[in-house]
């Protein structure tokens, strides 16, 4: 089984302001992309799972001249109030990289 | 109307510098104009409530000379919004004394545009009244009895403020908090340039060479505007640009990929097309954009939480980190006993986070990976109380008592953390909350933006 990271040059999150969190996924080649986006696991469903929030709050893009998707979601707990523990929300994405692509 | 415009991007933030070589073989090979974003509200809500400008100072007028002078010298404006980060008075405040600095230190001459975006609190409510506040999503519930608790509040400007400034003849302008595409669209849509490509432009140019393929140190970046599209190319040729890192650099920050939100309408991205022109410059035609129904611009707000004190201590005894959750929280249970006792504190009155580096310090609730792996953990105590002596106070009592808090596989005094410093709590301040996620309709664009002309 190999993991997401294997088939991206970039996973990334960041604020999109105080209050939503972004994920940028960009693949590395259209190959790349397709076994991800066919394999199925990266979906709405997962991000709502992983980030506590509801399915319909998850901003799902597919970006397929880009060879990325992009998601986003509110934040769970604003930028900088007391119990934030990621301020630029810039390690978001951890979780991510090793979600894991079963082949089809 | 011009026919083509070369709008010039000092870098992506002023505090962070360029390469002095760069931006000035940019300006002498024909600007129209330097602009450079100087703020965010990615660092948290501590500079807004604060009033404390980001800095460093040294590094801003180090910045700002450059431009000035290369400005000047080419008859071109500067124009920098955000100033001093968080864009309120105080900051904006902050900036317009360096600028002083600068002009007397160097016998400049010139007329200076500042643009206030602070808002008055009744102000605001007047406008909350009025019905002309709407929340975004998600946003903190926002109440009269809010706006008056609050800090500080800025409204974000969207170009017409700018474009007044401009048109009034200033040639430095320094504003207060500002839309970032906006620094670099209000003088092309000036000029003539639509403003589906002035936009489009300027999500490009305000993160300065933030889209070229491989960033080795933050730098300027140009693109030469025209009726049909616009056209980028970082200054300094060890950088260059590709259709797919220009389009990538689209996403950035952006929820939307496709929908960029500003005052006025909204950039839509979906029919954009990237061409390689060169090697390292590229063509950026096809975005449109579609003006809204009314005006409005973004609020922002910070509200003072209470005052933090913290230490920073390592664990490394196997036997309290195989029971950590159970050590941390009956150490919470006897920790709050001793505040009642002694401070007369109820736990509602004061907030205590364990905060655990090597288990979930940077995702918090969201960790999924619930056990622990590492032979070590690095702990945050974390206080917050009403006041900065209140939360000095309750630290000590909540690290001396874990420092030797039992486990049951240990008799005798066990000392559990490991402190890196002496003394091993420290202040951090104030904490404050971003307090508002609204916009504002507004009947004139330059209506809460207080601008004065000054000729220095």
């Amino acid at each position: 089984m190999r993991e997401l990271w294997e088939f991206t040059q970039l996973i990334r999150s960041k604020n999109a302001g105080p209050f939503e969190l972004t994920f940028d996924i960009m693949f590395k080649n259209s190959e790349s992309f397709h076994e991800v986006m066919g394999a199925g696991q990266l979906s709405a469903a997962l991000i709502a799972q992983l980030y506590h929030v509801r399915a319909e709050d998850v901003r799902f893009f597919v970006i397929e001249p880009l060879l990325a998707v992009k998601i986003s979601i509110p934040r769970p707990v604003f930028s900088g109030d007391m119990d934030d523990t990621d301020v630029y929300g810039g390690q978001f994405h951890g979780p991510l990289v090793q979600m894991p692509v079963t082949r089809l | 109307m011009k026919e083509k415009l070369k709008a010039l991007a000092a870098t992506g933030n002023l505090s962070t510098g360029f390469r002095e070589e760069t931006l000035v073989e940019a300006v002498r090979q024909g600007a129209s104009f330097v602009g450079c974003d100087a703020g965010s509200t990615d660092s948290g809500p501590y500079y807004l409530g604060s009033g404390k400008p980001r800095g460093p100072r040294e590094g801003t007028k180090r910045n700002l000379r450059i431009m000035i002078r290369e400005a000047l010298q080419s008859g071109i404006p500067v124009v920098i919004g955000s100033a001093g980060h968080a864009g309120g008075r105080p900051h904006l405040e902050w900036t317009l004394e360096i600028i002083h600095e600068l002009a007397q230190e160097n016998a400049w001459h010139f007329k200076l545009a500042a643009i206030d975006s602070e808002v008055r609190k009744d102000v605001l409510v007047d406008a909350l009244r009025r019905g002309r506040i709407s929340p975004l999503f998600p946003a903190p519930d926002l109440q009269e009895l809010s706006i008056h608790k609050a800090e500080r509040f800025v409204a974000m400007m969207g170009i017409e403020p700018i474009q007044s400034a401009l048109k009034a003849g200033a040639q430095i302008v320094i504003a207060g908090r500002c839309s970032d595409v906006a620094i670099f669209a209000a003088l092309p849509v000036l000029q003539g340039i639509p403003k589906s490509v002035a936009f489009h432009a300027g999500k490009i140019l305000e993160c300065g060479s933030a889209s070229v393929v491989q960033r080795y140190y933050p730098d300027c970046m140009s693109a030469e505007l025209d009726q049909n599209g616009f056209t980028v190319e970082p200054p300094n040729p060890a950088f260059r640009c590709t259709p797919q890192s220009v389009a990538a650099h689209t996403l950035y920050e952006n929820a939307d990929p496709y929908h960029l939100v500003e005052s006025g309408g909204v950039l839509d991205t979906t029919a954009a097309q990237y061409q390689a022109v060169s090697d390292r410059a590229v063509r950026v035609t096809g975005s449109s954009f579609i003006p809204s129904a009314e005006y409005t611009v973004r609020i922002e707000g910070a509200t003072l939480v209470g005052y933090r004190s913290i230490v920073v201590a390592g664990i490394r005894d196997p036997l309290i980190l195989r029971q950590l959750d159970t050590f941390l929280s009956s150490l919470r249970s006897v920790v709050e006993r001793k505040i009642a006792d002694s401070l007369k504190l109820r736990p509602d009155a004061y907030n205590l986070n364990f905060r655990v580096y090597g288990r979930d310090g940077s995702l918090g609730v969201l960790e999924p990976v619930r056990q622990l792996d590492g032979h070590e953990v690095g702990l945050i105590i974390d206080v917050i109380a009403s006041t900065q002596s209140l939360a000095a106070d309750i630290l000590p009592l909540v690290w001396h008592t874990g420092l030797h808090h039992p486990i049951p596989e240990q008799s005798g005094l066990i000392s559990n953390f490991a402190f890196p410093f002496s003394p091993p709590g420290m202040d951090a301040g104030p904490v404050y909350r971003f307090c508002v996620n609204h916009i504002w309709r507004l009947d004139d664009p330059c209506e809460p933006f207080q601008m004065t002309l000054e000729n220095v």
